[in-house]
């Protein structure tokens, strides 16, 4: 499948991409110290906006750095230290008897059939859209146009619902949070 | 010309094998959490894939929302293993077993 028709700075980023991803990933199961995982998931998350990147979507890849490296990955190590979770869970311990071996295989078979499937349909994937009359999705600024214009257009409900789900989620952790603490205070009174 | 689509559909579906294993075998609910994010960006991974493939700006709003989500679903989650650690000071998914029928 490698022609000469592909650039080289192209299967490099998808290499130093994938590199990351999957080092990352096996990072966050393989380390035992939660704060590790943690790290470990901060890898996979730059490589997949590594991959953002080279695949043209310039505002995810700043989007994920932010959202993800900068919020989600500090909330995890927040409550790590907040908890003080520094003793990791015995990873040696197997409580199911073959639980590991059974979930290999559903995983080996997972990504064989998904990798059979798109080998049967010849690696072709679906039809270019005719809404973008076959224009490639825009870089740069322009990706920043796009991506505004289709979620302030065409997904603006979803858009609004988004800001439903986002308060739901504030009041939920505030309530979760809050409750605890005046249950202590009537402990102690 | 970039690399074909395939390269990284085929890098997506390891991700979400890896991801996947670690949701079913780890213990931990903190690790579990990380292992549901290594999912949900495999997901992205394929959606902006197939957004540069098709050439549809969709994909790429579909990443936006389900970052979104994921922000609210870690918000919870992790709200409620604080809470759950606090009464029973472990966050050992196997130890919260009283709804067993």
């Amino acid at each position: 499948m490698i022609g000469a028709a592909y650039a080289i700075p192209d299967i490099l980023a998808f290499v130093v991409s994938a590199l990351m991803i999957v080092v990352g990933a096996i990072g966050v199961l393989a380390v035992r110290n939660p704060v590790h995982a943690a790290l470990s998931l901060i890898l996979t998350l730059f490589g997949v906006a590594t991959a953002f990147v080279a695949q043209s979507a310039d505002f995810l890849a700043v989007v994920q750095i932010i959202v993800y490296a900068g919020a989600i990955v500090v909330l995890f190590l927040f409550v790590i230290m907040f908890l003080g979770v520094d003793r990791s869970d015995p990873v040696r311990v197997e409580p199911l008897v073959g639980q590991r071996a059974l979930a290999a295989i559903g995983v080996v078979v997972t990504i064989g059939g998904l990798v059979a499937l798109l080998a049967s349909s010849h690696w072709v994937t679906g039809a270019i859209a005719v809404s973008t009359s076959g224009h490639p999705t825009a870089v740069g600024a322009g990706n920043v146009r796009a991506v505004g214009t289709a979620v302030f257009t065409t997904y603006l409900f979803a858009f609004e619902a988004t800001a439903a789900l986002l308060i739901i989620a504030v009041v939920g952790a505030v309530q979760l949070a809050r409750r605890e603490r005046r249950m202590d205070r009537e402990g102690e009174a | 010309m970039n690399v074909p689509a395939a390269w990284y559909l085929v890098l997506a579906a390891v991700l979400f094998g890896i991801g996947s294993f670690g949701l079913l075998t780890r213990r931990s609910a903190l690790i579990i959490f990380m292992c549901l994010e290594l999912l949900l960006n495999a997901v992205n991974l394929t959606f902006v894939t197939f957004a540069r493939t098709l050439r549809d700006i969709g994909g790429q709003a579909a990443v936006f929302f389900v970052m979104v989500v994921a922000a609210a679903e870690v918000t919870v989650g992790l709200g409620i293993v604080v809470t759950v650690f606090r009464r029973r000071s472990s966050t050992s998914v196997d130890e919260l077993s009283e709804m067993k029928g």
